[in-house]
């Protein structure tokens, strides 16, 4: 039980949490106690200490430019809009607020509001739903489609959309890469010939790709019901995060252990057989390497790609916030780089997970 | 020693006018190097009859291993032909199974999908429970029998060879081919195998070769002792008969009063 609980934890990367179980299982207390307090209470007080670091940073800003305007307000306009400025700021006016890094406190307002915003979005569309439902059966059966729901996503909503943007642009990244790194994996002369090819466009930026998919699609999509941008972006997306998984397929088919090789000679396996059978299962600890790369570049890019695109997402929800210039606009982009951190780090840890699961050579 | 020759003439009972099985004519083996060829075999001749248990020993480098993959197809013949029941090879096939010296097994297969893949391509239109079948058969002579599912990474280095065995035996070919099967393995452990392969050999009665740098092992197992010369430009520098009676028990091998004879002959070629 204990062991399988560990085992689980493990797998799911929370093996910090390990000496806690065999704490409170009674094996050896004493020692497993300490290791706690080394590898998780440490990484809390860390949390901590940045906090109060952020904090003071946040408020030495906020006093900085708070002077500044004061200064200004004195050498333009004479000594007293100095001290109308002076108590504007203190009073918490909105017209006057210094705009700058905002502070952990107000992070987690905005946070709060982007919450009860999405509470709100969600009671609309509930309601929304619930009028339109007669029409839209009634639409339906004429053959129409439904009348959806058009008013602004909540920031929820924008996740969702990156998720599936992403979604979507690791899959065809799965689906172009993969079978190519077979192929040239498989072929001494293709991947020397494809080479140059792979080098020059690897480092290519996401913002080029963008531009070249915006091109290519434009031309070749022209129906209107369409969602263009999430084409663009869901595409650019993907050629941007495959060549990780690109490269490693390929290193992987073409590095397969020469035993098993010469297996697969022996019992005279076709090509399809041996692809399947010997090379693919063989190359699959790279292939996922590959793979949990891909889904990190393929998320930050993401970001960047949709808010040039203009397609909704977290990226485009940045964007419009730093447009926007509102009082709680800057903390607003502060929660989205937490959810983006966060989200990040959770795509990591899963392909981390399914990385381990697919990896035959641990003893 | 002498006497020891002159019994040499005798023929094995269990041989006796069985036909070839395996022949090596003019076999050359010739690796190119910047500083010109390297000449690994050169005029190597060899013959072998069906049922016939042959080991190959030699100083390390001397060509066996080469010898040995080239008779398998996984490397080019530079000159000569190998002739297997008749016909010259071309390339790899299941008729001439091989024991590499690590076990090579699938590490994402378990005991069975790795004998069963090797069933599948021998006997394509056996049922499926048939081929299962011959796979738990051979598995189960080679002593796995309760570790049919069991994957092949969580087998030790010795089963896993067990499951090599099984899997070249499953395959029903003309010849065996072992590469230095137990050379990985632990002497306990290596004992132990070489029981394993005598018994299962002992009823298919298939041809084998198997290369070795043990000489017990190899008097152990063989009707007929190879050695080979140094390289390069390796050659048969001399063969031994073991005329021991089979079944072959290892006790009964060792406590043979011959059985120092038959060693000293080899250690004494390989000594010089």
């Amino acid at each position: 039980m204990k062991t399988k609980s560990i085992k689980t934890l493990k797998f799911l990367g929370l093996g910090f949490l390990e000496p806690l179980i065999r704490m409170f299982s009674g094996e050896e207390p004493k020692k497993n106690a300490s290791v706690f307090i080394k590898k998780t209470l440490f990484p809390i007080a860390s949390m901590g200490l940045f906090l109060i670091i952020w904090h003071s940073g946040a408020t030495a800003l906020y006093n900085k430019e708070a002077n500044e305007r004061i200064e200004k307000a004195r050498v333009e306009q004479g000594e007293e809009a100095a001290i109308a400025m002076e108590e504007c700021i203190k009073s918490g006016d909105i017209s006057c607020q210094p705009n700058t890094l905002p502070s952990p406190a107000q992070v987690y307002a905005a946070y709060k509001t982007l919450w009860n915003d999405h509470i709100e979005i969600s009671d609309k569309k509930d309601k929304f739903a619930q009028k339109t439902a007669k029409t839209n059966a009634k639409r339906a059966e004429k053959g129409l489609s439904p009348i959806e729901y058009t008013g602004r996503p909540s920031f929820l909503d924008q996740i969702g959309t990156s998720l599936k943007t992403i979604a979507a642009g690791v899959l065809l990244a799965i689906f172009i890469a993969i079978p190519i790194g077979i192929i040239i994996g498989l072929s001494d002369v293709l991947r020397n010939s494809m080479n140059w090819l792979i080098q020059i466009l690897k480092p290519v930026s996401p913002v080029v790709w963008l531009l070249l998919v915006f091109m290519i699609v434009k031309t070749l999509i022209t129906d209107p019901d369409l969602d263009k941008s999430f084409i663009i972006s869901a595409i650019s997306v993907g050629l941007c995060a495959m060549w990780a998984t690109l490269i490693n397929t390929s290193v992987g088919v073409s590095t397969v252990d020469k035993d098993f090789i010469n297996v697969s000679k022996v019992l005279k396996l076709s090509i399809g057989q041996n692809i399947f059978k010997i090379v693919l299962p063989a190359s699959f600890p790279l292939i996922f390497t590959g793979l949990r790369i891909t889904v990190s570049v393929a998320w930050m890019v993401l970001i960047a790609i949709e808010l040039l695109a203009q397609s909704p997402g977290l990226g485009s929800f940045v964007w419009e916030e730093f447009q926007n210039g509102a009082n709680d606009s800057n903390a607003k982009i502060i929660v989205a780089m937490f959810v983006i951190g966060i989200i990040g780090f959770l795509l990591d840890r899963i392909m981390l997970s399914v990385q381990n699961f697919m990896t035959f050579n641990k003893a | 020693m002498n006497a020891l020759l002159e019994k040499q003439i005798q023929v094995i009972p269990h041989l006796d006018g069985k036909p070839e099985m395996l022949v090596c004519k003019d076999i050359r083996k010739v690796y190119p190097t910047p500083k010109g060829d390297y000449v690994v075999l050169d005029d190597l001749q060899l013959s072998i009859k069906q049922g016939e248990f042959v080991s190959i020993i030699g100083h390390s480098g001397c060509g066996k291993s080469t010898l040995l993959t080239m008779i398998a197809g996984l490397n080019e013949i530079s000159g000569g032909n190998v002739i297997v029941d008749g016909s010259p090879i071309r390339g790899a096939g299941p008729d001439r199974a091989v024991v590499f010296q690590s076990p090579s097994l699938l590490p994402w297969l378990t005991a069975l999908q790795n004998v069963m893949i090797g069933v599948k391509q021998v006997f394509p239109h056996a049922s499926k429970a048939e081929k299962e079948e011959i796979c738990k058969y051979y598995l189960d002579k080679v002593g796995l029998g309760n570790d049919f599912h069991k994957k092949a990474t969580s087998l030790s280095q010795g089963m896993q060879q067990r499951v090599g065995i099984a899997r070249a035996f499953a395959l029903k070919p003309k010849i065996l081919l072992l590469d230095e099967p137990f050379g990985m393995l632990d002497s306990l452990t290596r004992g132990e195998l070489q029981d394993v392969l005598l018994d299962v050999w002992q009823k298919e009665q298939i041809t084998a070769v198997a290369i070795t740098h043990d000489v017990d092992e190899s008097i152990f197992l063989a009707d007929r002792v190879i050695m080979m010369t140094s390289g390069p430009y390796a050659k048969i520098g001399d063969e031994l008969v073991i005329p021991f009676e089979r079944p072959r028990n290892r006790k009964a091998v060792l406590e043979h009063p011959e059985y120092y004879d038959y060693r000293g002959y080899l250690m004494n070629f390989l000594n010089h």
